[in-house]
């Protein structure tokens, strides 16, 4: 199993062992092992169709939505296993946040966004939900740029501030750890660089895993990287070292560019 | 050459051209209806014709055209006094018309009773009534307002006697009912209930006496009138509905005639087997009809919908589903309506009243054809197209609001009501629009449900429950059916075609406007949804 908590001591928030997954005939995840450290940002990287988005969205069980998927394995978070028949989804899914690779807005108004997972939990004091718009959307730095219209829908949005938005929906829930599968890929560079800025602030609160095609962000906002090809976990490590001196051959040969 | 077919070009064109024609038949369709329903209540002049044989006519010029068989130029002229002559409508070749003239005082009468009369006035018989003004024109005014006044106090009594009527029926019924469960067990009550309803009897025939007299009474004021011919008549003033002299009327009067007309014909009952009068009854019925269906179509379609597409297992049994859902829009309305007979009217309704209303039998209630039996049969009937239409646009919407709402911790049925059904909405509502377009033009199957020609009462009114499902109704569409195909008079019918075939599109254009317009709004609010 590789070693991917280089603080001892600190026991793994998400610990993923031996976990098989099945998209009807295709295999599309093969043993995988690894472990994620609270507090830390965490990137998958390797080529399309590695199945490094599966794996993202095993965490928060949103392939119960896949109908063919059949997992194996065990994936624990804080010690729990999140495929158990005990597990509340619902719980889960809120303490597991998830941004996906395409900004998706609700089409309500930016304040109904942020509070749409308090609102689905029954919270509905005005003082707690405008607490939480204002918190979250400072936190995602976007405070600022919406404070005066938070009564317009937020589907008038630039694709960046979008993001942002989803973003901010998801701290609005207080999770643990925030999923995020290519938040960046359809977004300018500007827009990127302030995402990539975000993670790094957000670190301090949350744990973050983040999927990527851009190996540059994942050596930027990453603590620990893991490269995947087809369904496999070919390593995990220290970015650094991932970067600088891999160990396997196909890491290498991803990292530099001969392949993927 | 070759250039310009592949450049696409002239398929572009050749569909403009289609969708122009199609605006064009559509429009000139709508123009010809309201050309001919809505000039159909303008005050013609009454025109007199002199004839090479010496005799004359006096009467309104319909239409001009040309003898099918000999080709000469002739009119249409409706003659009215179908009492006198036997025939409303005469044609004249214009070759034999000697002169015309419009005599001023020639007065056109809208009867009760035969159609109208075209005629000259020569006397006001002012039997009981004092009428003080000079001419005898206006003593046939004042005459008429007295008498107008009089049936209003008869109208009041009418509306008693029905109220009474009403209590007597309902106590029959209550009775019928104590006598059934029971005769030595509830004598006690039964008498309370006869002395009651033969109070109620004897009211009614005190009334039904007090409303003879009044009648009695101004049935004898009556007006002298001469024809064309010079034959005499003699009209009673309650006969009269409406007294005009086109010829000599001003453009504010006929405006205001024509005004009235309108109102008569939006808020008035039909007369003389449908043919004049107006189309309240039936523009109620169809405005019901239509709400309930709605009503039962709507959340049926929809919930089959989110079932089919949000929880149901895709696999041959929703593919089967789909298909026949499909199908069943195929399926020729009138199978629909035998089907409504057979299900709804003798299963349903036989059941209920075996059920509720044995003592009744064998005088059907639910047993027999009634608005509540159209509604279910049309929104059986349009539930396919609801379906489709949400299906579709809970398809559309994208996957990401689905994921990023259960990301957040929302279940299912948090993520189907605070997202996915507002934002379905707006294609919801094209699904509504349509149906309900198809549903208030569907005739055939209401033939066999419900419809009737003359519905004495509506099926809402003031007395408790207020909506009576179980009542037969009439429909705008079976109405053009009737008035246009099953009338002995159809010359006289067909402005009436006209009208109430104007009345059906615009019925159907409100209710497709006002819901568009609820669904631009939404439209506009959730623009995500493509549908």
């Amino acid at each position: 199993m590789p070693q991917t908590n280089e603080q001892a001591g600190n026991a793994p928030i998400l610990s993923v062992s031996g976990l098989d997954l099945h998209y009807g005939e295709a295999h599309a995840l093969k043993n995988v092992n690894l472990d994620m450290a609270r507090h830390q940002v965490t990137a998958f990287i390797g080529p399309s169709g590695c199945g490094k988005s599966t794996l993202l969205r095993c965490f928060n069980r949103m392939n119960d939505l896949v109908e063919s998927a059949r997992i194996e394995g065990s994936i624990r978070f804080n010690g729990d296993e999140i495929n158990g028949p005990s597990t509340d989804v619902i719980t889960l899914r809120r303490k597991i946040g998830m941004v996906f690779q395409q900004s998706n807005p609700f089409p309500k108004s930016i304040y109904e966004n942020i509070v749409y997972g308090l609102r689905i939990a029954g919270v509905n004091d005005k003082a707690t939900l405008d607490e939480t718009v204002e918190r979250s959307l400072k936190s995602t730095a976007i405070w600022n740029e919406v404070k005066d219209r938070l009564n317009d829908s937020a589907l008038g949005l630039s694709g960046g501030q979008a993001q942002r938005i989803c973003i901010a929906r998801a701290i609005a829930v207080n999770p643990e750890i925030i999923l995020m599968d290519e938040p960046c890929s359809a977004l300018d560079p500007i827009s990127t660089l302030k995402i990539e800025e975000l993670i790094e602030e957000l670190k301090s609160k949350y744990t973050i895993v983040i999927v990527t095609h851009n190996m540059q962000q994942a050596a930027r906002v990453s603590d620990v990287t893991a490269f995947f090809y087809l369904g496999e976990l070919i390593e995990a490590g220290g970015t650094r070292k991932i970067f600088t001196n891999p160990e396997k051959k196909q890491t290498e040969d991803y990292i530099t560019g001969r392949f993927g | 050459m070759k250039k310009f077919w592949k450049s696409g070009e002239p398929y572009v064109l050749a569909s403009g051209a289609s969708l122009a024609i199609m605006l064009v038949m559509t429009l000139a369709l709508a123009g010809v209806i309201m050309s001919n329903g809505l000039g159909y209540f303008w005050p013609r002049a009454l025109v007199k014709l002199e004839q090479k044989d010496g005799s004359f006519a006096l009467g309104q010029v319909m239409q001009k055209e040309n003898n099918p068989i000999s080709g000469i130029r002739r009119l249409q002229l409706k003659v009215g006094n179908r009492d006198v002559f036997g025939q409303d409508f005469r044609w004249v070749d214009e070759q034999d018309i000697v002169s015309r003239t419009m005599p001023a005082d020639a007065v056109l009468l809208e009867r009760r009773e035969h159609g109208n009369y075209f005629g000259f006035l020569q006397g006001v018989t002012a039997d009981g009534l004092t009428l003080t003004a000079a001419t005898p024109y206006e003593k046939l005014q004042q005459g008429l307002k007295l008498v107008s006044a009089k049936l209003d106090d008869t109208a009041k009594i009418k509306k008693q006697m029905s109220n009474l009527n009403y209590t007597a029926e309902s106590l029959r019924l209550k009775l019928l009912k104590l006598e059934y469960s029971g005769k030595e067990k509830n004598a006690a009550e039964i008498g309370e209930v006869t002395a009651v309803r033969e109070k109620a009897l004897a009211e009614f025939t005190a009334l039904n006496e007090q409303f003879a007299t009044i009648q009695a009474g101004i049935g004898t004021v009556t007006a002298q009138f001469t024809d064309v011919t010079g034959a005499g008549k003699d009209i009673a003033l309650v006969d009269i509905i409406t007294l005009q002299r086109p010829n000599s009327m001003s453009l504010f009067a006929k405006c205001g005639a024509y005004l009235e007309r309108l109102r008569e014909l939006l808020l008035d009952d039909p007369r003389e087997s449908n043919t004049e009068g107006g189309l309240f009854p039936a523009i109620f019925g169809t405005v019901m009809m239509v709400m309930l269906m709605s009503v039962f179509s709507l959340p049926f379609g929809v919930i089959a919908a989110i079932y089919l597409r949000e929880y149901a297992r895709e696999g041959l049994m929703t593919r089967m589903v789909r298909i026949a859902v499909n199908n069943l829009a195929g399926v020729p309305s009138i199978v629909y309506g035998v089907f409504g007979l057979g299900f709804f009217v003798y299963g349903v309704g036989g059941s209920i009243d075996s059920l509720f209303f044995p003592e009744r039998l064998p005088t059907p209630t639910f047993g027999t054809g009634g608005i509540l039996w159209s509604s279910l049969t049309l929104a059986l009937l349009t539930v396919p197209v609801v379906i489709v239409a949400t299906e579709e646009s809970l398809a559309s919407i994208p996957k990401g609001i689905r994921e990023g709402s259960l990301a957040l911790g929302a279940t299912k049925f948090q993520t189907l009501t605070k997202n996915l059904l507002p934002m379905a909405t707006p294609g919801i509502m094209t699904g509504l629009i349509l149906s309900m377009a198809r549903a208030a033009g569907e005739v055939a199957p209401l033939m066999i449900v419900g419809v009737v020609k003359l519905a004495p009462t509506l099926p809402f009114d003031t007395n408790f429950p207020f909506f009576h499902m179980e009542r037969k109704f009439m429909h705008l569409g079976f109405h053009i059916y009737d008035v246009g195909f099953q009338s002995p008079n159809v010359e006289a019918a067909k402005p009436m075609v006209y009208v109430t075939t104007m009345l059906l599109l615009a019925i159907v254009v409100v209710a497709s406007s006002t819901a568009i317009y609820l669904r631009n709004r939404m439209r506009k609010k959730y623009t995500t949804s493509t549908f």
